[in-house]
């Protein structure tokens, strides 16, 4: 393997483990509130102080100031330096849903706290929260993917295998899927449900609607390769020796649509995460306080927020990190398999 | 030479076009009796540009409910008797004197002699009648009708002479002097024919001829742009003039500019394109005073408002509606030791804190310490303690399951929502609060934001909801706006919508006591009943009262004689006397 893809690979795999385990990266809970400190500014690290330089990093607290006369602005309490610890004890979480554990990756004694990325207006550690809200938002995006290429292969099979009026109708109904405002189509289909919907069931709402709104793509591509493929001679020959149709789809045609499905899916993944961010956005997703990218990135709706506190921009570049990590896995697939794709 | 003159031309004609020469105060004529504001100067000249978050609606006083609409319709018109937005007392308006008969029942109201509409036709009795008739007209169903029908009966105008005009109302009414605010004099004269033809209430909308629109106000109608602006341009024959004797207003035109939002407006004003912001957020006036020096505004903080921002539980009678799921939940929120124990666990620091950025007060009553004619002091503000209130529920028969949830009496799980506006977010931080806050106690809360219309259907209609943020209050510090609020049949009696009988003796008892302040003329006595009456809501919390924002306002350095207030119009109230100030004039100490 040459070197770049190992390295696209490690970092995607990197991605997705500490997403995967955000309850040992973060240091803090995401929904805990500390109203002493909210939108503070994330903590920097420090090696040096007056004594000279240390290798273990430190941090110091915010305290907060009165800035002429008004509240909100932070400075360090130099008083007391607070090391950085590592595989530290702190409030309890379930690794991978199932093991309750208390051991976080670091953190520094309490009431001191570490906040890689500041705090929200809530004084939430924004780190923690864009790590357990990543788990929601990456995983709307994976699940919507396989939705949406599960649905769409098998009726773009079928559509360019069968051809004629099943093909006609079919794609059809992919062009009036293509042409459904999606997002005002959401909007409608949210006034109809209960008021309240649990997170777990939020979230499948959200994955599947996206999901099936997005079919209609994976299968026209799907179709047209199928049907181009589908007279070639070694699947004339197949048909010729007596393969049935499950026999040809499965053997012959599956393979050869295999590398396109992986670079969609590649392609759609942070689409997909796009959307549930806009959705959550506009609150149609989960909601508070359970994180996700999307309705974190919401109170950037008031200029006053968007203008004062950059560091809640941190969904939005973690949104970046993951889109381009997924479009250069895209690519390479694209340029390994010589496939087809947008 | 010849071509810098004709350069000068040009731009002459250029700006001539853009500002239209603006009409020039009328010189006071004999006989006319003008209101003198002795503590006012200013200079003429200049104008002044507002960013408003919607476009208004209509140009009709009579038909206007809209925020938008009443603002630009205020600077048109004239009332009788007006609160001095900066005292909070009755002043003289358009009627210059005014006497009530002993029994408090008759008002006999003196007009300025000799004052003209902005069109010049000169204003009488006539005028008053006809107003008054229009407002009253069930067929017109103004808004402000409901205050001026009293026990079923309307109020009777009747003309003495050209000058003078008596009401007659069927019982007493305390401070009935204040109701005069905010009813506009109408032109009799441009608008009887409408009335009379039965189209009243399209008469004067946005697409009204400058021409046909004219008023008592400050200024008059000059010109409307869809979707852009509205402008108004002073109006030559108004009736007050400053401490020299100059007929105001100052301003030569005040621009109304639909900017979309508050956001929009705080990025408007810090562009330098308006000239003044008001109702501005704890974040927005934090964010302006940040940048105070670069600016060079002025910046307003008047204190606590008189809103008061509450949390409401759905106690609303739901029989014949298919609501089980709702109606189940309220066996909780009809008990006053679960609102009680929700009350302790408030914690309205954090919300004054986080909310409003250390720029709002926690309240525990209806009434806040921005009212100070009506606050009553001895409501308790209990710390929180969510001890107290696991003491509260606990007693009341609740318990708690292995995993800390809070289960009532019947076993089951105490979990409900609260919906609020989307477009508020002080609200929906508040939820966001409360929900943790609440989470101490074992309770589930779901936070739901729903667009505005959404919800207020919700609360107003279809009763659909379980607990709701909501806010009210502002529009003057009297009591007896509140009255749709605390009366039972009000339309405004948020928790229990349509009662036909009070559903409890303290409703009966609060009741009561609105309708006796309502006719109780002596102050003392006034205040003794509302002071019950706060104490009753204050003790059995129909709403959870959590907090009241800061009125604030900001204007560019330019503006003069800029005094905002804590009742609505928080900074357009003395439109009249607002001026540009001119350092160069001022420095030489002319003014």
């Amino acid at each position: 393997m040459r070197p770049k893809t190992v390295i696209l690979i490690t970092c995607l795999a990197g991605l997705h483990l500490i997403l995967l385990c955000a309850g040992f990266f973060a240091p803090y809970d995401p929904t805990t509130q500390d109203r002493e400190l909210p939108y503070a500014p994330p903590t920097r690290i420090h090696f040096k102080d007056d004594s000279g330089f240390h290798v273990r990093p430190f941090v110091y607290a915010w305290t907060s100031v009165l800035d002429g006369d008004q509240a909100g602005s932070y400075k360090e309490d130099t008083s007391r330096e607070l090391p950085l610890d590592f595989f530290v004890r702190g409030p309890s979480y379930k690794l991978l849903g199932a093991y309750i554990t208390t051991v976080h990756l670091f953190g520094v004694d309490a009431p001191g706290k570490v906040l890689l990325f500041g705090t929200d207006g809530y004084g939430r550690d924004e780190f923690s929260r864009v790590l357990f809200g990543g788990q929601i938002s990456v995983a709307a995006g994976i699940t919507a993917t396989f939705i949406a290429l599960l649905t769409g292969s098998i009726f773009g099979i079928i559509a360019g295998y069968y051809g004629r009026w099943i093909d006609e109708s079919l794609m059809g109904v992919t062009e009036l899927f293509l042409s459904l405002p999606w997002l005002y189509f959401l909007l409608g289909v949210r006034a109809f449900l209960p008021l309240h919907l649990s997170t777990l069931r939020t979230f499948f709402l959200l994955t599947s609607v996206i999901g099936l709104i997005g079919w209609a793509r994976p299968a026209r591509l799907v179709r047209g390769l199928v049907l181009s493929s589908r007279n070639r001679n070694y699947v004339l020959a197949a048909r010729g020796f007596g393969g049935s149709d499950f026999y040809i789809l499965r053997r012959h045609l599956l393979p050869e649509v295999l590398g396109l499905l992986l670079t969609q899916a590649a392609l759609l993944v942070p689409r997909y995460i796009a959307a549930e961010v806009t959705l959550s956005f506009f609150g149609l997703g989960v909601n508070e306080p359970v994180p996700s990218w999307g309705n974190m990135l919401s109170t950037l709706q008031q200029y006053s927020v968007l203008v004062s506190y950059g560091w809640l921009l941190a969904p939005a570049c973690a949104l970046v990190v993951t889109s381009v990590l997924y479009s250069s896995l895209a690519d390479m697939f694209h340029s390994r398999l010589k496939s087809y794709s947008t | 030479m010849k071509l810098i003159a004709r350069l000068t031309l040009h731009v002459c004609l250029l700006t001539g076009a853009c500002f239209a020469a603006a009409p020039v105060p009328d010189a006071a004529k004999p006989g006319e009796e003008l209101a003198r504001l002795a503590e006012v100067s200013g200079h003429y000249g200049g104008h002044l540009t507002i960013g408003e978050r919607a476009e208004p609606k209509t140009l009709n006083p009579v038909t206007a409910t809209d925020a938008v609409s009443r603002e630009v319709i205020g600077r048109l018109m004239g009332d009788l008797i007006e609160i001095n937005r900066s005292t909070q007392q009755t002043e003289p308006a358009l009627a210059k004197s005014w006497k009530i008969s002993p029994d408090g029942r008759t008002f006999t109201l003196q007009l300025r002699k000799g004052i003209r509409f902005s069109d010049g036709h000169p204003f009488d009795a006539d005028d008053v009648v006809f107003s008054f008739n229009v407002y009253m007209d069930e067929a017109i169903d103004s808004p402000q009708r409901d205050l001026l029908i009293i026990d079923g009966k309307p109020i009777l105008v009747t003309e003495l002479d050209q000058y003078t005009v008596r009401f007659a109302l069927p019982r007493p009414y305390a401070a009935a002097e204040r109701l005069f605010d905010g009813l506009a004099m109408m032109p009799k004269h441009l608008l009887e024919k409408p009335y009379r033809e039965g189209h009243f209430i399209q008469a004067w909308s946005l697409n009204a001829q400058a021409a046909e629109v004219a008023g008592l106000g400050p200024f008059r109608l000059k010109q409307y742009v869809p979707g852009q602006r509205i402008a108004v341009e002073r109006n030559p024959y108004y009736w007050k003039v400053d401490r020299e004797n100059q007929r105001l207003p100052y301003l030569d035109e005040l621009v109304f500019l639909f900017v979309g939002t508050e956001d929009a407006q705080v990025m408007r004003f810090e562009a330098g394109e308006t000239d003044i912001v008001s109702r501005l957020s704890s974040e927005n006036y934090n964010l302006l005073s940040r940048e105070k020096s670069r600016l060079g505004s002025q910046l307003a903080d008047m204190g606590p408002s008189l809103e008061y921002n509450f949390l409401l539980f759905n106690l609303n009678d739901l029989n014949g509606k298919k609501l089980d799921e709702v109606a189940g939940k309220q066996a909780w929120f009809r008990d006053l030791k679960f609102r009680q124990a929700i009350s302790a666990a408030v914690d309205r620091d954090s919300i004054v804190r986080l909310v409003y950025g250390a720029r709002g007060t926690a309240l525990w009553g209806n009434v806040g310490p921005g009212n100070k004619l009506w606050i009553n002091p001895n409501i308790p503000h209990p710390q929180r303690s969510v001890e107290t209130a696991r003491q509260l529920l606990k007693s009341a028969g609740y318990s708690w399951n292995q995993s800390g949830q809070l289960l009532d009496t019947a076993g089951r799980p105490v979990e409900f929502s609260i919906i609020t506006s989307s477009s508020n977010s002080q609200r929906m931080k508040m939820a966001t609060l409360l929900q943790d806050d609440l989470s101490h106690l074992g309770m589930q809360v779901h936070v739901v934001p729903l667009e505005f219309r959404a919800m207020i259907d919700r609360v107003f209609q279809s009763f659909d909801y379980d607990a709701a943020i909501m806010g009210l209050g502002g529009g003057d510090a009297d009591p007896n706006p509140e009255m749709n609020v605390w009366a039972f049949a009000g339309t405004s009696h948020l928790w229990h919508l349509g009662e036909t009988k009070p559903a409890s003796d303290w409703e009966r008892e609060l009741d009561q006591l609105m309708q006796q302040q309502m006719v109780t003329l002596d102050y003392t006595k006034r205040k003794q009943l509302y002071d019950r009456a706060q104490q009753l809501i204050a003790d059995n919390l129909p709403f959870v009262f959590l907090g009241t924002p800061n009125i604030l306002a900001s204007a560019s350095a330019r503006v003069g004689n800029f005094h905002p207030a804590v009742i609505d119009p928080y900074t357009l109230w003395n439109a009249d006397e607002l001026y540009i100030r001119d350092p160069a004039r001022e420095n030489a100490g002319v003014r």
